[in-house]
């Protein structure tokens, strides 16, 4: 319905005063040479821009790698800054679909965000490959044939965490999340594997500055180890912070916390802190040593996994546009091209489930400090090997 | 109760961090009758030029030292490029184009800085700490923060109440116009002001920079604090700003520890926890509107109706 | 009535849009939001500048709308005829509620007490994990009108909007002529003088507020049938904050100021970074500057500065 009133645009709209505002977009992305268009979703506004611009900048290096070609053919990305509102990351979305007919859609930090933009794009019939938001929504009754993520289920790499203390044998575990969906979801999966006693559950402000209280309140709990999950911002404050009272002897267990994002700004406080994450830039296998080493030349800084799940859907979206020869118009041999997951994963070992999130291994990582001397992640063990997500099974995809 | 103390401690500090950046605002504001919204940023800048100017000499002295004329030029700069053209506007024009600063500023820092977060170390003289209760260091450097919170509380009331400047600036506060009339040149009396509160902000931004995470945006919500606290203690009012600096931290850091402990009473322990985070959240706002519901004017207002 | 001509040509424009350029989907999804916003932003200017009080917590009234389609989504109701009602009333009532408090205050007081209550809507929004919470809540279909998915053809959905839109503008512009109105411009200009007359400001204004407030919810709906998903971001102050530059963007000249000012930030915000790329905000800070400095008057003052400089 949308089709029948396309207009003589610009003809006029230079006549209306509409046209001040930019309505009138003359099609410059439209006229592209005859290839593929990726428009690539990241947060690139306030103070989660970090995130953002490490995916975009490991999606960026992917096709340098790939010489702007996926499966040989000409590729054009289109970086799209949702700014974290989900409304205003919708109409952009639809304006990139509709205006720019982008080809698939790559990226998105933030889970909300992905929740806002999962309709308009999968009902127009695209391809969204999610390289870091990965509910649990999407992964079970939620999931969606057009949806494919590199990253994980979030609940997953939570529950890592509630496993390696399992296997660490501690006791008592003080807790401590931002007080809002994403919070409550880690507490959630860090006792779904983490069978001893949860000590205080912490709710903190999204806006947090200072964590003294909290950091009393743990001293006053003496746990065996602390687990948190504090992404951002609130990570390097509460990082430095525990490390300034004196904390740091309580093994410190975190998730999204500690990760080549926060570590510039964190430095030294986080040293031996650990995390759980699929992917560390010491992963030892050629495409990756690649990755970090071109990654670091080219933009000089260390990539963290939003930038390596990034390159990882570019190879993805490379070898699957290879398989149907450059035609994306049967969706359904797409669709299985992506599924054959047919690349060298900077993990190594990944491979899609039936619900499209990737079966995977999971590590735990710890913060070390490079020859160098900056800072960054490094595999200690593998906790779960080719872990399913737990909502796999309510998946029923149509 | 030692944790309640505690506690309490740390509420005055968040207070007095406060206070740094809404002293600078309601003078601003008190004296010049000017909403200035870019107050947050300039106390984002000042953090920002910390990083800068410790990356460079690799020392938090010669940080500080180098971003607070910093932060003091670049306040007058602004005031000179878009300020003065805007103190004879009404409120809506200077919130918009002070909004229009924030924009800027923002975007700024992180087209120079980019936008991963950046630290500050801490000053070796002033990093360890001492044993407050068991296993837990109280960090010298917070200590620092309070002392040097109050002694810049102290010296602005010593200048407000005791010297000529002072007296200049507190009878602008009261009734602008007049003093004008009795022939001082307010223009300087406004770029003095304005300078030296955004050296406050900036300040308040070197100070927090090695404990707190240093990106574009940090003040924004900084600002609304501030606001809430000038607004509390009201508006031009140094002795306002402070105890209602202290009030604000104190309500949000006990709130934050107490709420969720006072909700399970009336709940379950899981639901209790969530709902006192949010009703933590809140405490400050609904704080304020209680006490403009009773005083409209705020607790100390200085301005006569 | 010449008054009201701008008015009435810039809504006939938007009638027109679809056929002279603006008809792609894109377009029409972002003129829809421009004419979202224009509505909540009327209402503001009813505020702002018919009674002078400009609230920091506008965006709030929209959240009430927009949450209230969500909780009725939720209990499986979908038809226009209770969703529209509904929100409207729990707007309104929100603003009843806060409005008896923050009326009381005046100047930057009543900007920080509506603020207050703006950031105690959003914290509830945002602890309402039934609906999603922080993350939010994903509309499954559009409201429903007499039960067709009318809402769902775009070009439908733009005259629904710009219904509204005229609507939220006819009403105002009625209610500001009117007795009622001018006790409220009075107030605005000398209370004392108000008072002295035998007219307590205090209830007009709050009078004024629920009506706003319910306006607000009625963009609230249509925002959460645009975007099909709710966010407390809805709700927060920065959200607010950009109501109301839009309409001291706009200018407080007349109520065409909001609409015009609420389509030209919408459209900046659109058409800026396709043409600056990431920085574009460098532009646009000093671009508000700018438009505060030499456009006295907003946006619709600008046809008077121009005869000024023509006058020289």
């Amino acid at each position: 319905m949308d089709q029948m009133f396309f207009g003589r645009r610009a003809v006029l709209a230079g006549a209306t005063g509409l046209a001040a505002t930019g309505l009138a977009m003359p099609a410059v992305h439209a006229q592209a040479t005859a290839g593929l268009k990726i428009g690539v979703i990241a947060v690139l506004t306030g103070p989660a821009a970090a995130l953002g611009t490490h995916l975009r900048d490991g999606w960026m290096l992917g096709m340098k790698h790939l010489d702007n070609k996926l499966g040989g053919v000409v590729t054009e990305s289109l970086v799209i800054d949702d700014e974290l509102r989900p409304d205003v990351a919708v109409t952009k979305v639809r304006a990139a679909l509709e205006r720019d007919k982008v080809d698939v859609m790559v990226g998105v930090v933030f889970s909300n965000v992905l929740a806002a933009v999962m309709r308009p794009i999968t009902e127009n019939g695209t391809f969204l490959i999610g390289t870091n938001a990965g509910p649990s929504t999407f992964a079970g009754r939620g999931c969606n044939p057009n949806f494919f993520t590199t990253s994980y289920n979030n609940d997953q790499v939570h529950s890592v965490m509630g496993q390696a203390a399992q296997d660490a044998g501690y006791r008592r575990v003080f807790v401590m999340t931002p007080n809002y969906q994403a919070g409550r979801d880690a507490v959630a999966g860090f006792k779904s594997r983490f069978k001893g006693e949860v000590v205080d559950e912490v709710y903190v402000p999204l806006t947090q500055l200072d964590f003294s209280p909290e950091l009393a309140k743990i001293a006053a709990s003496r746990p065996d180890a602390i687990f948190t999950f504090m992404p951002g911002g609130l990570g390097v404050n509460l990082v430095r912070q525990y490390r300034q009272a004196g904390l740091a002897n309580i093994p410190f267990l975190s998730t999204f916390t500690v990760d080549e994002s926060t570590l510039p700004a964190q430095g030294e406080a986080a040293e031996g802190f650990l995390a759980a994450s699929v992917w560390a830039p010491n992963m030892d296998n050629e495409q990756n040593r690649r990755f970090v080493h071109d990654f670091e030349g080219q933009f000089n800084y260390i990539p963290a996994s939003y930038a390596a799940q990034s390159y990882d859907a570019a190879m993805l979206l490379n070898s699957a546009v290879g398989k149907v020869r450059g035609s994306l118009t049967d969706k359904d041999a797409f669709r299985a091209a992506i599924q054959a997951a047919d690349f060298n994963s900077l993990r190594g070992n990944f491979k899609f489930g039936t619900n499209h999130y990737p079966v995977q291994d999971f590590w735990l990582c710890k913060v070390e400090k490079r020859a160098d001397g900056k800072f960054q992640t490094a595999t200690v063990k593998k906790v779960l090997e080719n872990d399913v997500d737990p909502y796999a099974a309510e998946c029923r995809m149509r | 109760m030692l944790l309640l103390l505690l506690q309490g401690l740390n509420g005055l500090q968040l207070g007095i961090l406060l206070f740094l950046v809404a002293a600078g605002l309601t003078l601003v504001f008190g004296v010049m009758d000017f909403i200035n919204l870019a107050h947050g940023v300039q106390y984002m800048l000042g953090a920002y030029l910390a990083a800068f100017f410790a990356s460079l000499t690799g020392s938090f002295w010669l940080a500080l030292l180098f971003a607070l004329p910093s932060a003091l030029a670049f306040g007058l700069l602004l005031e000179w490029l878009v300020f003065r053209h805007l103190y004879d506007r009404d409120h809506l024009s200077q919130v918009l184009a002070t909004f229009g600063v924030i924009l800027f500023l923002n975007e700024g820092v992180k087209a120079l800085w980019g936008s991963a977060p950046l630290q500050v170390p801490m000053p070796a003289l002033l990093s360890g700490g001492f044993e407050i209760m068991p296993g837990l260091q109280y960090p010298i450097y917070r200590i620092a923060i309070l002392g040097a919170g109050l002694a810049t509380a102290g010296l602005l009331w010593l200048v407000v109440e005791r010297t000529k400047v002072g007296m200049l600036v507190r009878a602008g506060a009261t009734n602008a116009p007049m003093v004008a009339a009795l022939g001082v040149d307010i223009r300087r009396l406004f770029m003095g002001v304005f300078g030296f509160g955004a050296m406050l902000a900036g300040f308040a931004g070197v100070m927090a920079a090695p404990i707190l995470s240093v990106e574009p945006g940090m003040g924004d919500n900084l600002l609304i604090l501030a606001f809430v606290v000038i607004v509390i203690g009201g508006i031009g009012s140094i002795r306002g700003a402070f105890l209602a600096a202290l009030m604000v931290g104190l309500i949000e850091t006990l709130g934050k520890s107490l709420m969720p402990d006072l909700m399970r009473l009336f709940m379950d322990p899981s639901s209790a926890r969530q709902t006192g985070a949010a009703l933590a959240s809140m405490l400050i706002y609904i704080a304020m509107a209680a006490i403009l519901a009773v005083r409209p004017a705020g607790l100390f207002p200085v301005r006569a109706a | 009535m010449r008054r009201d001509l701008p008015a009435i040509a810039f809504l006939l424009l938007l009638a027109m849009a679809p056929f002279i350029g603006f008809g792609e989907g894109h377009q029409l999804t972002l003129l829809a939001r421009s004419m979202i916003f224009g509505i909540g932003a009327v209402s503001l200017a009813l505020l702002v500048g018919g009674a002078g009080l400009a609230s920091l917590g506008h965006a709030a009234m929209l959240g009430f709308g927009a949450y209230a389609v969500v909780v009725l989504d939720d209990a499986g109701i979908t038809s226009m005829a209770i969703v529209l009602p509904v929100a409207m009333l729990a707007a309104a009532g929100f603003a009843l509620l806060t409005g008896v408090i923050a009326i009381r205050t005046s100047g930057v007081h009543f900007i920080m007490i509506t603020l207050a209550f703006g950031q105690m809507a959003y914290f509830t929004a945002a602890s309402l994990s039934a609906y999603g919470g922080d993350d939010g809540y994903t509309l499954y279909g559009r409201t429903e009108v007499f039960g067709t998915r009318l809402l769902e053809n775009r070009l439908a959905f733009h005259y629904v909007c710009l219904g509204a839109l005229t609507f939220t503008w006819g009403l105002c512009r009625l209610l500001l002529a009117s007795r009622f109105g001018r006790v409220l411009r009075a107030a605005r200009e000398n209370e004392l003088r108000v008072q002295a007359v035998g007219f307590s400001p205090y209830p007009y204004r709050l009078v004024a507020y629920v009506i706003a407030g319910a306006l607000g919810g009625l963009a609230g709906v249509l925002l959460a049938n645009s975007a099909e998903f709710i966010a407390p971001s809805y709700l927060s102050w920065q959200r607010s904050g950009e109501l109301l530059f839009m309409v001291i963007l706009g200018g407080l000249g007349g109520l065409h100021g909001a609409m015009i000012g609420a389509l030209v930030f919408m459209g900046l915000e659109e058409w800026l970074p396709h043409l600056l790329g990431e920085h574009w905000r460098l532009v646009f800070g000093p671009l508000l500057i700018l438009s505060v400095l030499f456009l006295r008057g907003g946006l619709v003052g600008l046809p008077a500065s121009l005869r000024g400089i023509g006058r020289g």
